[in-house]
């Protein structure tokens, strides 16, 4: 119950690019994966507040100290692509 | 190594009757001949060269809690300077210039690191089969998956590659493995174990847990990755003296069940092959032969609880996998193409087909339109079965159930049906979406294959199934060759 144009467009707004066998096979998957979502439209949650967070922990403070960071040698390391100081990206346009 | 207890090689370790760097080399060679495919890294030159020191300068760490332990790290936990990579090709070749919380905490004690192990890609499966590495083969039948997705870390303590190991378990991922593979898994209370450096999956979900062959090393284990950490913002500060300290509370407790209230919740039976449901009862009747008692009970919102927590955690990964792009980290591509085209392609190339149907439906899901229907539905779900799971142990200290519906699968079997393999974590995703702790143990064997019996009590009330589950399994030997 998914159509491929609307597919397309999420894989887009998650920048993931899929290939024809990708989007063919997410048709179906995707489809009864959200049939099964389905059974919860069942349940009437009026009322009920949502549970992000478990523990109910609120406004976690730490005192503001300054502490070693990590170098910025350390910090480029894994860069695939770097321009001096700096991480490389592709061009914006 | 299937014999042997973590507090048996350290106090050898100690007094000179093991030599470390035997015992290392020892599960070397082990891995070297292994086909199970446990590890994605090794980590043998460091090792052995650790070996050797704690050999040469044993009387300077005689207060080291896992001295000369051999311990195997799932690959979504950092480690400074050993490839990290999730099982993705996108983090291929990504080495962490830190340690997590719990890998500083390992290292403190002495332990030491054999490898990463192999999982799903980005913890998402049950199978260990979404690896971009290949999958890890069941220790007790080679055409069998050892669960997921901390598979190569259960699949390696069963099979004597490490001595114990760490998992992270989002929905079943530490406890769904240690059922297939017949050994003992534990999840903690979400906010006991500190996730900084833990890759994220589904952050409101996930915890890193202990695997060990037997309850009381899990135990220990889980004593020293408790600790407090300033880092993890969601870690609740306990005492470590008094209130995570399992293996002393345990041992207080005397192994003693009497008296202990099990609830048995009809709902975490249906759907559950004949084998595995009968030896959950044996089990629960050797607690009532042990002096605890048990009641069936029924909690009617926990129908929902599989697809809540799919669409939480998906929804949760669609934000957290948005920071793989290739830029600090892991694949790039050489094309000369603008920066949206560029990262899509990144990662359509990067990420394999579960995390991006993942992704894709986490997406959807939070999308303008759809954010009531399914993320706001499932977080309002999320608290009508939490309230129940506490209301039930209000009335029992402990529920238990099966681990899986099943015992191990044929590799290949589920895995071109996504769906089929959601279904498969029906008894282990409730307790993530409540917090609580639970702990998998071994209960029994059906052609060969391991069952786990399935422990949950309260938050922070680890001690009890700890407890428990060491009742059990001292009175019931399942795997004892």
């Amino acid at each position: 119950m998914i159509k491929r144009e609307e597919i397309e467009h999420i894989a887009w707004l998650a920048r993931i690019e899929l290939d024809e066998g990708e989007k063919e096979r997410f048709e179906k998957q995707l489809g009864s994966i959200l049939d099964y979502f389905s059974v919860l439209d069942e349940l009437d949650t009026e009322g009920v507040e949502p549970t992000y967070h478990v523990v109910g922990l609120r406004d976690v403070m730490r005192r503001d100290e300054p502490k070693e960071p990590l170098s910025q040698e350390e910090a480029l390391k894994n860069a695939p692509k770097r321009d001096g100081g700096y991480f490389k990206g592709p061009r914006i346009f | 190594m299937k014999d042997i207890t973590v507090a048996e090689v350290v106090a050898g370790i100690k007094s000179g009757d093991i030599s470390c760097e035997e015992l290392i080399s020892g599960i070397y060679e082990r891995i070297e001949r292994s086909e199970l495919n446990c590890y994605i890294t090794l980590n043998r030159d460091k090792a052995i060269e650790e070996a050797i020191r704690v050999d040469k300068n044993r009387e300077a760490y005689m207060d080291k809690r896992l001295l000369g332990v051999p311990i195997a790290i799932k690959d979504s936990i950092s480690t400074a300077g050993i490839q990290t990579t999730c099982a993705s090709k996108i983090l291929t070749g990504y080495v962490p210039p830190y340690d997590a919380t719990v890998i500083e905490a390992l290292k403190r004690e002495g332990a030491i690191i054999i490898g990463k192990t192999n999982m799903d890609e980005f913890c998402m499966g049950t199978s260990t089969e979404t690896s971009y590495y290949g999958p890890t083969l069941n220790p007790h039948d080679h055409t069998r998956v050892p669960g997921g997705s901390s598979g190569g870390s259960a699949a390696a303590v069963s099979a004597g590659e490490a001595l114990i190991a760490l998992g992270s378990d989002t929905g079943g991922s530490i406890r769904c493995p240690a059922s297939f593979c017949g050994v003992v898994g534990l999840k903690p209370t979400y906010g006991l174990v500190s996730r900084y450096g833990l890759i994220a999956y589904a952050n409101s979900l996930e915890q890193i847990g202990p695997i060990a062959t037997n309850v009381r090393d899990t135990a220990l284990l889980l004593e020293v990755i408790s600790a407090k950490d300033e880092r993890d913002s969601t870690q609740i500060k306990i005492d470590n003296n008094s209130n995570s300290n399992y293996v002393f509370k345990t041992e207080k407790n005397g192994e003693d069940v009497r008296g202990l209230r099990i609830g048995v919740c009809r709902e975490f039976l249906e759907g559950v092959a004949p084998e595995v449901e009968e030896s959950v009862w044996h089990a629960i009747y050797k607690f009532e032969d042990l002096g605890a008692s048990y009641e069936e009970i029924s909690l009617k919102y926990l129908k929902y609880a599989l697809a809540a927590y799919y669409i939480i955690a998906m929804s949760e990964a669609s934000s957290n996998l948005a920071r793989f792009d290739g830029l600090r980290y892991g694949l790039r591509l050489d094309m000369d193409a603008d920066w949206h085209t560029t990262f899509s392609r990144i990662r359509g190339e990067g990420f394999g087909e579960e995390v991006k149907r993942r992704i894709i439906l986490g997406t959807y899901a939070l999308s303008v339109g759809y954010y009531g229907r399914y993320y706001l539905k499932a977080l309002k779900i999320r608290t009508l079965i939490k309230r129940e799971f506490e209301a039930a142990l209000r009335a029992y200290d402990i529920l238990a159930m099966p681990t899986m519906p099943c015992v191990a699968f044929k590799l290949g079997e589920r895995i071109k049906d996504p769906l089929s393999l959601y279904l498969a974590d029906v008894n282990t995703v409730p307790v993530n979406l409540a917090g609580l702790p639970s702990i998998s143990v071994p209960c029994g064997v059906f052609n060969g294959l391991p069952i786990g019996l399935q422990l949950v009590s309260g938050q922070f009330q680890e001690d009890k199934i700890i407890n428990a589950a060491m009742a059990y399994e001292s009175s019931f030997k399942v795997f004892s060759s």
